[in-house]
């Protein structure tokens, strides 16, 4: 068997603040597949959010180590870039600036001036938003944002892209176009994707595996949950699959009755 | 009974609506002038609404201070006095009759190279300092204090020392200016880089952006609205100090021509003087101010 894709092998993460630790992560151990979409979901305050900095190399481990095609993550990088959660545009750019600025930043020796400004526009046109790459972020809306944030994650030829709870500040609807906008990019690009989030639902619809993490602190992998279901999926098949209603039983049920919230959040 | 109840609602609130269709009555003169409102442009209007009420208080100030300082034994000049004694300084700001015979507008372009080479060695030196403090703890730690004391020191407290380094007048005054102008630049713009959200530095990270890209690529940009406020307030502080020093160095200068003028007691030379100072500090506050929205235009609004 070849080595694996990306492997979060034993990650540990502990915040030292003054005299007290805290233990976040507790022996976490992953493996994940190219071309993969996988899901981590929890309630709050359970690290899912500490160990997608971690594989994006934001955060340092304590104790374990991430392997991204059998080499450490030490430092972020293109190489696994990161959707935001707030979008996290550059508000002094217009949306066309923001993806060149990465863009330019990663294929600047490689590629020539006008097969960015094409590379660039392409990724626009992807998150269909090639109409409005002269606007700046405070001048389009939530949804908007969020499409071009996607654009310049993918527009920096990432071999994950990270995404941090990336629809959890849109409404219902908004989402739900993202998220259909997502499963098309998944499905002709290919890209092997991690994503955080609260949303079973969206876990279940956009996910080849959830992974259920178990309340901090100390937080650990509790289950892995396989998600079989043919691709493409639709939205409203989906509602009454027997194999949809099952994975989404299985999640609520992790999350509600065997790791209920019992903190106030 | 619920909808009974409802319909006396609905009624009680009629009734109680009366009194406001009685002063739309009232308000029927004010539609009458309307046409009036119309013929002006609206641009017009609003530089009426701007400049007409400075302009009353003008000319109320002069009308007090010509009934004050008419009388026989009065100290100070009255306006129509130093209409009369310097109207060539009012009326013809750039004459050159010789080089101390010079219009004041002269003056204070010098007065002005001055500021503009001092200050802007204040903000590009202000800029990386404060980007230092603001980024590194360590940086912060050693220096903030240093700031916090020597920037309490008053301008002119510098001069002195400037003088015995330099042996010039010319690079004590720029020096002068600098010294003051630079603590509202560094500390507002290590405000400014400490508050730059994480998430932009995040995505500098994933970007593997390296020093030089993030300082002109998000940290000034980010921190441009700090930056600016440190600015101005920086060209307001050099424009009090070099009227000070240059009273102090001598030589050309509208500071210097002020304490000639009093030497020579004209008065009213001087009371134009504070004029034209005052006129150019106003100025100059509103130039950096408009650049800075012009810089910030995309900051503003996130």
């Amino acid at each position: 068997m070849s080595a694996p894709y990306l492997k979060i092998d034993h990650v540990d993460k502990r915040f030292q603040r003054g005299s007290a630790t805290t233990e976040v992560l507790k022996d976490i151990n992953l493996v994940i597949d190219k071309g993969e979409y996988v899901s981590v979901i929890g309630h709050s305050g359970c690290g899912k959010s500490t160990l997608l900095n971690i594989i994006a190399g934001l955060t340092p481990v304590s104790a374990g180590a991430v392997l991204l095609e059998n080499r450490e993550v030490s430092e972020p990088g293109p190489e696994r870039a990161v959707v935001f959660q707030n979008h996290s545009l550059l508000p002094w750019l217009t949306v066309y600036d923001n993806v060149a600025l990465a863009v330019n930043k990663v294929f600047g020796a490689t590629r020539s001036k006008p097969e960015r400004h094409d590379w660039i526009m392409h990724n626009l046109d992807l998150v269909q938003m090639g109409h409005a790459k002269d606007k700046r972020p405070a001048e389009i809306s939530g949804g908007m944002k969020q499409r071009v944030g996607i654009a310049r994650g993918l527009a920096m030829e990432p071999k994950i892209l990270l995404l941090d709870e990336p629809f959890g500040a849109l409404d219902a609807l908004t989402r739900a176009h993202l998220q259909d906008s997502i499963m098309q990019i998944h499905a002709s690009l290919g890209n092997t994707m991690i994503m955080i989030t609260h949303d079973v639902d969206e876990a279940v619809l956009l996910s080849d595996r959830i992974v259920m993490m178990t309340n901090g602190p100390s937080a650990r992998i509790g289950e892995v949950l396989d998600v079989r279901l043919e691709r493409p999926r639709k939205r409203l098949e989906l509602v009454a699959d027997r194999t949809y209603i099952a994975c989404r039983e299985a999640v609520l049920k992790f999350l509600y009755e065997r790791h209920r919230f019992v903190e106030a959040a | 009974m619920g909808q009974a109840v409802l319909k006396t609602g609905t009624m009680g609130a009629k009734v109680v609506a009366l009194p406001t269709m009685q002063a739309e009555v009232v308000a029927l003169p004010a539609v009458a002038s309307r046409p009036l409102q119309e013929r002006f442009s609206p641009w017009l209007r609003s530089v009426l609404v701007n400049v007409l009420p400075p302009l009353v208080t003008v000319a109320l100030m002069l009308l007090f201070w010509e009934i004050a300082a008419s009388g026989p034994q009065s100290s100070l000049p009255p306006p129509s006095k130093i209409w009369t004694e310097a109207k060539d300084l009012i009326v013809e700001p750039f004459f050159w009759a010789g080089s101390q015979d010079i219009g004041l507008g002269w003056r204070i372009l010098v007065s002005l190279q001055r500021v503009a080479i001092g200050f802007s060695l204040a903000a590009v030196v202000g800029i990386l300092l404060g980007a230092l403090v603001g980024q590194s703890v360590w940086a912060m730690r050693g220096l903030d204090p240093v700031f916090q004391v020597l920037r309490t020191v008053p301008p002119l407290a510098w001069l002195p020392l400037s003088l015995a380094a330099f042996r010039d007048s010319q690079p004590s005054a720029i020096f002068v200016i600098f010294i003051t102008a630079i603590w509202p630049v560094i500390i507002n713009t290590a405000v400014g880089i400490r508050n730059i959200p994480q998430d932009y530095r995040n995505v500098a990270q994933v970007l593997r952006l390296n020093q030089i890209e993030f300082f002109f690529k998000v940290m000034v940009p980010s921190a441009a609205p700090y930056i600016f406020t440190g600015l101005r307030i920086g060209v307001g502080l050099s424009w009090l100090a070099i009227v000070a020093a240059e009273m102090l160095t001598g030589g050309v200068g509208i500071g210097f021509f002020i304490w000639d003028a009093w030497n020579s007691s004209r008065l009213s030379d001087i009371i134009v003087a504070l004029v034209y100072i005052g006129v150019v500090g106003f100025v100059l506050d509103k130039l950096v101010a408009f650049i800075g929205s012009v810089v910030t235009r995309g900051t503003i609004v996130n």
